[in-house]
């Protein structure tokens, strides 16, 4: 190979770099320092091997380059003939091993830290579902479901005619954002109800998997005010892209004020799903408790996806009878990934979705299902209204 | 030759079949590993007797409940109590509440998991609704009585363990 | 059923005497071969097939990710490629191809006629066809392709529809093929090695090989029986991984990652084989250090075993485990390191030249070590919770998978063709194959470590618009390296219709056994054992 090329390779390479950097904003390149002690300690270490990393990169690449230009047949070198060197071998093994034993006890000491639960004052239980996620204030008696924002759930579907570019925070945004004080050490208790997940916020540097069945643990001590944002990092079905975490780290007396705002607004989703609903009402509520939580699987047309996903529309629960319609939508289908939402959903929404899947897509049932009536079917006080014979339901799937 | 090359054959063979089974044996190698480092906080199971002979200590824990519902079933799951403060030694008392709402009669399992993992082999139970399988008649509803000691040799680093139940629809709902 | 035992009976025999057959004509010759040379070709384009479906699957991914939103694909059919993509280039191209090279080039290298068990090499090769197209055909099923990941992840992977079975079934038949192969290997290494050859005689490619098989005899079973509690999970009532029945779906990625671990070593082994034999012909220097490169290997090989739950560092583990496991993967990198410290000893004070093989090698020595860099940044457990699951993951893999194990199977094939056909391939086209691979390999994945520690998860289908700009350079890099490998097909084709005739000896550093055949090397060779002392050079 001559010269040239080489000098023709690195112009590419160079061309290839340089409009890269303008583009870029380096705050993008790399992992974020984070708002927690901790976090800020796994950067260091990351930062601190990575330099390791490219010094060992370096030198090697030096040693091969060199060898490469002056110990080449056209520049008249002859080969020589050694072929071991015990010494230089042992060398070449102990000094990696030190260089090892140098960056390991760092890491380990890090990694004793993160494991250390001791001392802390709140807990909240995180929960993870296909697709969204739920927040149990152990010590408050919170408790609400957060999933993707309705501006970036209307852009992210297929053949949306939204530009994902115009949502500030696309598929970065949800609509209950999990509320923290700053300065407390929270722990983060981790399980699933259906799939693995895993809850990822990289500016408290905790990621831990969401295992149905079982518990997981961590916590983090939050210094900075702020909105800190993450993402669902392990593969759970459809979706898995779209569930989004965001959290609000606050002053002490803005949580106060919020744990107070959250008490409220139990009481008036009380007072909702007492009252009487128009059609209209319900429909409208149900169009967005529809693409909120039905969407993804079974469309936006209902048309569901065949083979896959059944059809909302001209299906015979949907059409059929309104016990069978509710008993699904409460408590899902075994063995397949229709979940119950009679956890998840509140009385208002239950009612208000399926009200509106029965009058919309063409569904010709027409009826209406009052908030209040849900809340007595869920209650249990009309006891009769769910019996639904068990082997009905062979075939929903 | 063709002999030696049956003998190499078999015995590789031998090892890949060998191997198979050894992915079988992991499982109870696996439980066996969970049970003794507590790993994915699977907890002990102990008799009274054994628990007795634990000897208290004036240390206090914090232990918390938690119940989690498995696929959005048609379930009230919550423990009775929320908290509780014990001495590692001594024997404890909890319970928790579940109600079948739907108008099925289910078969339910609980599955226990305790956190942090280096607490669970600490968390022994004498008494648990999570060792059989639990039927609920349509509407049904009933306490799980819990009984359960805390190991005195409980990490000193330790102030506070979560019991979590997870409320599974039993595979099998005869 | 060996052919050198007869040679050894009669050892002034004509080398044609015994076996005066050629090849059979026409398409059975193809079916019903067992000559490891035949075989040898089938598994290399099955393998070059293969690639192209993996990579257009790969070039599917690319494009729904060129730019934020959903354009092109379902999400679930996103991670039926992801999946796919995954499944057909470590099942269906890279363990092939070193198995079509392995069957090529180990009877030659030892000087043996043929494989140990010829039957059982045609066998193990016809399974993978029909394998893979089980595997292929779920695609078109109603309930779509695999779409919870390579890694099979229950409960994920069980709610999938019933063309879950169709992919057990494949991943079995992979396995038993994979069995075969690697029972077979073994076999031949140490029974068909004539007198002389000694076990460290032989070349690095065979020790490699060697100990790559027994990772894959270990290994694969185990792999089997995590599919198959899958699968008696979803249809028999079983509850291995499912915590309602008493079971662990952690336990399933326990056993996975004892499997998968070895397994990523079993796709890069032979590479560190092909690479340790193109170098020192090139530099026209013997390798440097070749017992510490066995020992190297064969301590990576066991450390492979003891690693595995590095893949699983915030499923919960307790500190122990985490120490442990960051420790041990730490070590990897010690003999990881000798190995490549040896290559560049073996170039130093050498007399090279750049053919498009070194070339190739070259540049899988540098882009291997970038990702065997970053897989030392992934040791670190405390970084590493940050790392997991993201496209730091997905640029350290590829790094050591695609300028790693692939540049290196297509440095074999341009290093051993003329071997293969007696024809030179085109030197000019060889060459601008490796740049431009090498420019937009180096676009395609390089920007992933940003976007990756920037906070994009991998296996998502979209994405906010803070990562764009580096997905759409990575995009751009996919279709021109995806491309480019056209040109790869176009050379080898040229190569096999004609070209420049190639000598016995083809390169003028060239050392060992396959380079004292005639080029192209004749449908048997070695039928009379060769004669090897002291001084013969066999590596």
């Amino acid at each position: 190979m001559t010269s040239g090329v080489y000098r023709w390779m690195l112009l590419v390479v160079c061309a290839l770099a340089l409009p890269s950097v303008a583009w870029a904003d380096w705050g993008a390149l790399n992992m974020p320092v984070g708002v927690t002690e901790i976090s800020g300690k796994v950067y260091e270490l990351h930062m601190r091997i990575f330099i390791w990393c490219c010094v060992i990169g370096a030198a090697v690449f030096a040693v091969m380059f060199y060898s490469m230009f002056k110990h080449r047949k056209s520049k008249g070198a002859v080969a020589a003939d050694f072929h071991e060197s015990t010494t230089v071998e042992v060398l070449w093994t102990i000094v990696p091993l030190v260089i090892l034993i140098v960056m390991a006890i760092p890491a380990a000491k890090v990694l004793i830290e993160m494991e250390d639960f001791s001392d802390s004052e709140m807990s909240i239980k995180v929960t993870g579902y296909q697709w969204r996620w739920q927040y149990e204030y152990l010590d408050q008696d919170i408790s609400f479901f957060s999933q993707l924002d309705s501006a970036s759930n209307v852009a992210r579907q297929a053949n949306s005619t939204v530009d994902p570019a115009s949502i500030e925070h696309y598929l970065k945004d949800v609509d209950n954002a999990l509320v923290v004080p700053v300065g407390k050490k929270i722990r983060f208790l981790h399980t699933a109800a259906d799939v693995i997940h895993s809850w990822w916020v990289p500016d408290l540097a905790v990621k831990k998997d969401s295992i149905p069945g079982f518990i997981n643990e961590n916590w983090a001590l939050i210094e900075k005010p702020g909105v800190y944002r993450g993402k669902c990092a392990e593969l759970c079905g459809r979706d898995h892209g779209f569930m989004p975490i965001v959290v609000k780290a606050v002053s002490q007396e803005d949580f106060d004020t919020w744990v107070g705002e959250q008490k409220m607004k139990t009481a008036s989703a009380d007072m909702d799903a007492i009252r009487q609903w128009s059609q209209a009402e319900l429909m409208a509520t149900g169009e967005r408790v529809y693409a909120a939580n039905c969407m993804s699987c079974h469309q936006k047309e209902g048309q569901g996806i065949p083979g896959m996903f059944p059809a909302i529309a001209g299906s015979d629960i949907v059409n059929g009878d309104m016990d069978m319609h509710v008993h699904t939508v409460l408590n899902g289908v075994p063995d397949s990934p229709m979940q119950g939402f009679g956890s998840s959903l509140s009385d208002v929404d239950l009612a208000a979705v399926i009200t509106y899947q029965r009058s919309a897509f063409g569904n010709q049932a027409g009826d209406i299902l009052q908030p209040s009536h849900m809340r007595s079917l869920r209650q249990g006080l009309r006891q009769s209204a769910l019996a639904v014979p068990q082997n009905n339901l062979k075939g929903v799937n | 030759m063709a002999n030696r090359h049956t003998v190499v054959a078999g015995k590789s063979l031998l090892l890949a079949v060998a191997m198979f089974g050894f992915g079988y044996l992991m499982v109870p190698i696996y439980d066996i590993i969970c049970e003794v480092t507590g790993l994915n906080g699977k907890t002990g199971r102990v008799s009274i007797a054994e628990a007795q002979a634990e000897v208290a200590t004036d240390r206090l824990v914090t232990v918390e409940f938690v119940a989690s519902i498995n696929q959005g079933g048609s379930w009230i799951f919550k423990p009775q109590v929320q908290e509780m403060q014990v001495k590692p030694g001594e024997l404890n008392h909890a319970a928790y509440y579940a109600e079948n709402l739907s108008n099925m009669p289910v078969v339910a399992q609980a599955t226990p998991s305790v956190s942090p993992q280096a607490a669970a082999k600490y968390f022994n139970k004498t008494e648990c609704f999570c060792f059989t399988r639990q039927a609920f008649e349509p509407k049904g509803s009933k306490e799980m009585p819990l009984t359960f000691i805390i190991d005195p040799d409980l990490p000193i680093n330790v102030d506070r363990v979560t019991l979590s139940y997870t409320f599974f629809r039993s595979p099998d709902q005869s | 059923m060996s052919y050198s035992d007869k040679a050894h009976d009669h050892p002034g025999h004509d080398e044609h005497d015994d076996h005066h057959h050629g090849p059979a004509k026409g398409l059975m010759r193809w079916v019903k071969t067992t000559n490891h040379k035949d075989i040898g070709t089938l598994y290399l384009w099955f393998s070059l097939i293969m690639f192209f479906i993996g990579g257009g699957m790969a070039l599917i991914i690319r494009a729904e990710l060129g730019s934020p939103g959903l354009q092109f694909v379902d999400p679930m059919f996103f991670n039926a490629m992801t999946t796919m993509h995954a499944i057909v280039m470590i099942f269906g191209v890279v363990m092939p191809a070193f198995v079509g090279l392995a069957n090529w080039m180990i009877p030659m290298m030892i000087g043996a006629p043929d494989m140990a068990l010829p039957r059982l090499n045609n066998w193990s090769f016809w399974i993978m066809p029909f394998a893979f197209t089980i595997m292929l055909s779920t695609l078109f099923m109603d309930s779509g392709g695999p779409a919870g990941g390579w890694t099979l992840y229950p409960p994920l992977v069980l709610q999938m529809g019933d063309s879950f079975a169709f992919v057990i079934f494949a991943i079995h038949f992979m396995g038993i093929s994979s069995v075969m192969g690697s029972i077979n290997i073994v076999a031949t290494i140490f029974n068909m090695r004539p007198p002389g050859m000694t076990m460290m005689k032989m070349p690095m490619f065979v020790w490699t090989w060697l100990i790559t098989a027994y990772l894959l005899i270990a290994t694969i079973p185990v792999f089997a029986g995590a599919v198959t509690m899958l699968l008696t999970d979803r249809y028999f009532g079983t509850s291995f991984f499912s915590a309602a029945g008493g079971g662990d779906p952690v336990m399933f990625q326990h056993i996975f990652w004892f499997f998968g671990h070895p397994e990523v070593y079993i796709l890069i082994l032979p590479a560190f084989g092909i690479v340790s034999s193109i170098i020192p012909t090139f530099a026209r220097k013997p390798l440097f250090g070749y017992d510490s490169m066995v020992y190297a290997t064969a301590s990576i090989a066991f450390l492979s075993f003891i690693v595995w739950a590095h893949h699983m560092f915030t499923t919960g583990m307790p500190l122990a485990g985490e120490l442990f496991f960051m420790f041990s993967t730490m070590m990897i990198s010690v003999p990881t390191g000798v190995k490549v410290f040896n290559w560049v000893a073996t170039m130093w004070r050498g007399s090279m030249t750049f053919e498009t093989p070194m070339l190739f090698a070259v540049g899988f020595v540098i882009m291997f070590t970038i990702g065997g860099l970053s897989g030392l940044m992934l040791a670190i457990t405390p970084a590493d919770i940050q790392y997991h699951d993201t496209y730091f993951v997905v640029a350290h893999f590829h790094y050591v998978l695609v300028p790693g194990a692939i540049y290196s199977l297509m440095a074999a094939t341009y290093y051993w063709i003329p071997k293969w056909t007696g024809n030179m391939y085109d030197e000019k086209l060889g060459k601008l194959h490796f740049w431009i691979s090498t420019i937009f390999v180096n676009v395609l994945f390089f920007p992933m470590h940003f976007v990756g520690l920037a906070g994009m998860p991998r296996r998502i289908p979209d994405y906010n618009n803070i990562f764009a700009d580096w997905n759409f350079i990575a995009t751009i890099g996919a279709f021109g390296f995806g491309f480019s490998q056209l040109l790869f097909v176009y050379i080898i084709i040229k190569c096999v219709k004609g070209g420049k005739e190639a000598t016995t000896e083809v390169w003028e550093g060239a050392r060992g056994l396959e380079w004292t055949v005639p080029s192209p090397a004749p449908y048997h060779t070695f039928e009379v054992a060769p004669e090897i002392n002291s001084t013969t050079v066999t590596r």
